[in-house]
């Protein structure tokens, strides 16, 4: 670690000082180059970077705890104040469905909790119920639910509410899409398509065998009115993402069936998780600890598959290696493997706090929507809590 | 919901019902941050029971108003986090307007 020794020559620069230490006693704090009140540098540094070896990461834990330094003099106990100075975003991209971004100056528990949260408990609408009148496919029914199960419902799943076990669907809670494929005979085999599906705004239309011969008749559904009557729905019809093979369907063979949404979260099954995937990864830098000349850094260019080193000119035909985008980096740790003395050269860090946060939404809401129904729903959490507690 | 003694309200263990690593793990991150506590934790007695029991040790103060106040901390840093995106995005938007963002 040789990069954290700070100049040491400079400690005691004059012989009054040395003498009034020797009266006082050795203090840390009385150092020149010691700040008061800052951790030392290499300690400031355990504290926010991981370090990654050639055979396993070290200083991976993140200490919370407020009395971690105490020993030393030092706070770390969290002001809110400082957390809103240093907390910063930045949006590296952004298009409808995917979404990537900088989280600079949270704690790991907090950005976890943002993306446990978006993969198991935004809500999103999927299809639950599927009332099939005819499937003559090669695919079974229960197959063929559990594919429609999966096809993701672009409607915003905050304009419904959830349908508990002994409500009756209504136009609240509950989406109709209907399919009718058939493959004439004669005809090539044809593919079912997810456009396919129809969106029922009035309900269901399959009428309910009733035992009274003369009652009404009655569908699955209870709408008391069109949903495409509603101001949310009205010019903006409910429709699924296309392009999704559905079965593909023989000469002669036919579907015809009722799909029936509804509201739900990914932690009850994943066709309710409204990205396709959100992960984070901590910053990587890279570090060279000394200068890299001549054919070490075309060595070194070679060996990093990623692209982080670039050669610069020093003038006269000489080069030396930079590191030139060290967020490219993906610590596969090439460049400290092999030959020992690249382990001394080359030091690759992980920022603890600052996080490269990627959200895929699957299309029900854009991505920067989703993250923050996220952070609304660990608010929800913390509020409950202070509630119960009252 | 609370286990604690009756004589020390200074420690007590608080049972989430129905929540898991999201909520107490973060709930565990904002006490640790407060210097009143002196000891926290937290454990998920078995997996296949939605429960998570939080302890919390303080050196003095009434352990709930501890965790309130971790869990108002914690509620403040989400509503700073949700401006800042807001503003992040908008600013990211009126960056790139010329190219289609919807
Ligand atoms: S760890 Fe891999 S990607 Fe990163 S700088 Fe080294 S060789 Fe390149």
């Amino acid at each position: 670690m040789s990069e954290q020794e700070s100049s040491s020559d400079e400690r005691m620069s004059s012989e009054e000082e040395e003498q009034q230490q020797k009266e006082e006693g050795f203090s840390y704090w009385n150092l020149k180059d010691v700040e008061r009140g800052q951790l030392p540098q290499h300690i400031r540094k355990q504290g926010t970077r991981v370090y990654c070896k050639p055979d396993a990461p070290t200083n991976t834990e993140t200490l919370q705890y407020s009395g971690s330094y105490a020993s030393m003099g030092v706070d770390n106990s969290l002001r809110l104040d400082s957390f809103r100075e240093n907390f910063r975003i930045k949006v590296i991209a952004l298009d409808k469905d995917k979404m990537e971004f900088d989280m600079i100056g949270i704690d790991a528990a907090v950005a976890n909790a943002f993306r446990r949260i978006l993969i198991s408990e935004v809500p999103t609408m999927a299809i639950e119920k599927v009332f099939i009148a005819n499937n003559t496919s090669v695919i079974q029914d229960e197959v063929l639910a559990h594919r429609l199960g999966l096809i993701p419902i672009k409607v915003d799943p905050r304009l419904f509410e959830y349908l508990s076990a002994n409500d009756t669907p209504n136009e609240k809670n509950t989406i109709v899409l209907k399919l009718h494929a058939r493959c004439n005979r004669g005809q090539p085999r044809c593919t079912v398509y997810s456009q396919e599906l129809k969106w029922l705004p009035n309900g269901s239309e399959f009428a309910k065998e009733s035992e009274k011969p003369d009652s009404k008749p009655s569908t699955y559904t209870s709408f008391s009115c069109g949903q495409d009557s509603l101001p949310e729905f009205a010019g903006n019809p409910i429709s699924t993402v296309e392009d999704i093979i559905i079965a593909k369907l023989g000469p002669g063979q036919e579907i015809e069936l009722e799909a029936h949404a509804v509201k739900g979260m990914g932690k009850t099954h994943a066709k309710w998780s409204p990205v396709g995937t959100a992960w984070y990864r901590m910053f990587p830098e890279v570090v060279l600890l000394e200068k890299i000349k001549g054919e070490d850094a075309e060595e070194l260019i070679r060996k990093c598959p990623s692209g982080v080193f670039d050669i610069e000119d020093t003038g006269n035909g000489k080069k030396k290696a930079i590191v030139a985008d060290s967020r490219a980096c993906t610590l596969c740790r090439e460049c400290i493997r092999g030959d020992e003395k690249w382990e001394k050269r080359v030091a690759l860090h992980r920022v603890k706090d600052h996080f490269i946060f990627t959200i895929e939404s699957t299309g029900a809401l854009p991505p920067e929507v989703l993250f923050t129904e996220a952070v609304k729903i660990l608010e929800a959490k913390c509020e409950r809590v202070i509630t119960e507690l009252s | 919901m609370e286990h604690g003694s009756v004589r020390d309200p200074s420690s007590a263990t608080f049972c989430f019902v129905d929540e898991d690593h999201t909520l107490a793990s973060s709930v565990r991150f904002a006490l640790n941050q407060d210097p009143r506590v002196s000891f926290c934790g937290y454990s998920i007695p078995h997996p296949s029971d939605a429960k998570v029991n939080i302890r919390v040790q303080t050196t003095g103060d009434p352990a709930r108003e501890v965790l309130k106040d971790a869990c108002q901390n914690l509620m403040v840093m989400c509503q700073h986090v949700r401006s800042t995106l807001d503003q992040a995005v908008d600013d990211y938007r009126s960056n790139h307007s010329d190219m289609d963002t919807k």
